[in-house]
């Protein structure tokens, strides 16, 4: 019992330490891969090739001043930056990262993951309203609407393949994929869940809810060092944690090529880092969506996708399976 | 081990639904009742309803309360934190209530009324044919019927939202 | 090892706020969510009843709970707009333009 508590634990903290930690460097890729797409440096200046570069940042987060807007309602602003990082973390108890490295398994692990990913919504809603500012406000307002709208898009993309793994737990769906990834099979699918993630991460072209050129910097306009920190932090471990469901669900988790005798966990990295390169690779591509067109985008041709999908992976189950 | 979470997420729940009742500030209200919605998911999962408890989250807190706030934000009810809050009847009320409380409490759960031997479920909480798949079962054959007249009346009540809460623009 | 009277007790007790809730309440929104606590406390009964006799009714009659409680919270809310929209009220007491 006291041994497992602490194998537990030890778990916990390996994997909270480091997704802080690679958050931390995502922001320093980000920036540097951005930079070469549009013909510059990027950060050089500190250490080499500007490697240490996220530490100084973080440095100097943390030791800016922590301002509280005086019209505020200071609990709720309090409150909100850790009700967006704690869903960001917690998603990380039940994803699979190898076939034997996982902080737990549930039966119904990817529906929690959905669950506990839809709470983000909240603390975005808290810091627009606890600000006392129309920018925050109207940040948090389309920013509502956005994630409430594409969590159902997020939803029904991934009914396609449980319904062709028949489980809601990772480790099972991951087994099903042994011969074939999902992506194959449910390539509509795999385009409907891709699309709902950059909306539900905030990621351009879907940035509304902080449109720089329209709301100074949305919800957080009013937030200034460690509380800035966690919204980013926040935003980038969201990015990794729908990278890590993503790979589980549509590309064989930690699952790789036979000929090719790597351990899961590489494979696991490896697939990783593609992913996270192509968000990156996105961002330094595309302009942002107006609101209206988003939410066109979303009901009228992603909806009935995702719709079309279940149906005829339905029919297909049923005619053929 | 079980009993003592248990009260834990029983406290939480009084007190936060107490919370939620009293409360000036409709914005905290709502943000209280996430948190009762939380605590009740904890008490599922005690029951052996993983699956329900994932809805609790899901649904009333990812989705009706996101509403409700997003509502209270169009609504500009803040304003009304300087109102008077309670009825005038409310020492009527409280007396009501407790009628109600001792009533529940004499017919549920004093008055010796017999309940069942525990029986419990056939699988253990977390293993892999377990809550998920036989509620899923359940669901889509014995009780298909009024699966399918829930979802006629989401259907109803989302038009019902839409025509009522449409701005109708005269020309 | 929950006993099954706790659950019931739990449940009478949010049920009883709950109600407490919507009757003392001037603001509607707070009516609604009131009414929200009450739908809760029934689902926490019936979880309850469900793990004692080890049948699933329970659980899905707990599901149709919800399935409700959203439809009533989408109309609920609705009416509460319009009502904003149209009287600037949001107080139960101040609605009484039917009152005889």
């Amino acid at each position: 019992m006291i041994a497992e508590l602490i194998a537990a634990f030890l778990k916990i903290v390996l994997v909270l330490g480091t997704i802080s930690l690679v958050v931390a460097y995502l922001t320093y890729l980000e920036r540097k891969i951005i930079g070469h797409i549009q013909m510059r440096m990027g950060p050089m200046r500190v250490g080499w090739h500007g490697l240490l570069q996220p530490i100084a940042d973080g440095l100097k987060l943390f030791l800016k001043e922590d301002i509280i807007p005086s019209k505020a309602d200071k609990i709720v602003f309090v409150i909100a930056p850790i009700m967006v990082l704690v869903p960001a973390f917690v998603v990380y108890s039940v994803l699979p990262f190898d076939e034997n490295f996982y902080i737990t398994q549930v039966n119904v692990g990817l529906f929690l993951v959905l669950a506990v990913s839809s709470l983000g919504v909240f603390g975005i809603v808290m810091a627009g309203w606890a600000s006392n500012s129309k920018y925050s406000l109207l940040g948090a307002f389309r920013s509502a609407a956005q994630m409430l709208s594409y969590e159902i898009f997020l939803g029904f993309s991934l009914i396609g393949p449980l319904m062709l793994a028949g489980s809601l737990n990772f480790q099972n769906i991951v087994k099903a994929q042994s011969d074939v990834w999902f992506v194959f099979y449910q390539p509509l699918a795999f385009i409907v869940f891709f699309i709902a993630a950059l909306a539900e991460t905030n990621r351009i072209p879907f940035d509304l809810p902080e449109a720089e050129t329209e709301l100074v910097a949305g919800f957080h306009t009013e937030y200034s060092g460690m509380k800035f920190a966690f919204f980013f932090l926040a935003e980038y471990a969201n990015i990794m944690a729908v990278s890590t469901v993503c790979i589980a669900v549509f590309f064989g988790g930690w699952g790789g090529i036979d000929a090719i005798p790597l351990p899961g966990i590489v494979w696991y990295l490896l697939k990783m880092a593609v992913l996270i390169f192509v968000f990156i690779w996105i961002r330094a591509t595309l302009p942002r969506y107006r609101y209206d067109q988003l939410m066109r985008v979303g009901w009228k041709f992603m909806f009935p996708l995702a719709i079309l999908n279940i149906f005829v992976t339905g029919l297909v189950k049923f005619l053929f399976l | 081990m079980e009993l003592l979470f248990f009260y834990l997420f029983a406290a939480g729940i009084i007190g936060a639904s107490l919370l939620v009742v009293t409360r000036s500030n409709v914005i905290h209200a709502a943000l209280l009742l996430v948190l009762t919605f939380f605590f009740m998911s904890g008490v599922f999962v005690l029951a052996g309803a993983e699956f329900l408890a994932v809805v609790q989250v899901l649904l009333y807190a990812g989705g009706i309360m996101v509403l409700y706030l997003f509502s209270i934000m169009l609504m500009n009810a803040e304003v009304s934190v300087r109102l008077r809050q309670f009825h005038r009847q409310s020492f009527f009320t409280i007396v009501v209530s407790l009628i109600l409380a001792a009533e529940i409490w004499w017919k549920v759960l004093g008055g010796g009324a017999a309940y069942p031997a525990f029986k419990g479920f056939s699988w253990t909480l977390g293993t892999t044919p377990g809550n998920v798949e036989a509620l899923g079962s359940i669901l889509y054959t014995k009780y298909l019927f009024p699966f399918e007249v829930a979802s006629i009346l989401l259907l109803a009540a989302m038009i019902g939202a839409i025509v009522l809460a449409k701005r109708t623009i005269d020309r | 090892m929950v006993p099954l009277s706790h659950y019931l007790a739990l449940g009478a007790v949010v049920f009883v706020i709950g109600a407490a809730g919507v009757l003392m309440r001037r603001n509607a929104i707070i009516i609604l969510m009131s009414i929200e606590l009450m739908l809760n406390a029934v689902n926490i009964t019936l979880v309850g009843f469900s793990r004692q006799w080890g049948d699933l009714t329970g659980q899905v009659l707990a599901i149709f709970v919800i399935t409700v409680a959203a439809a009533e919270a989408a109309v609920g809310l609705a009416i509460l707009i319009s009502l904003n929209r149209d009287r600037s009220v949001l107080n139960v007491d101040e609605v009484n333009l039917l009152k005889w």
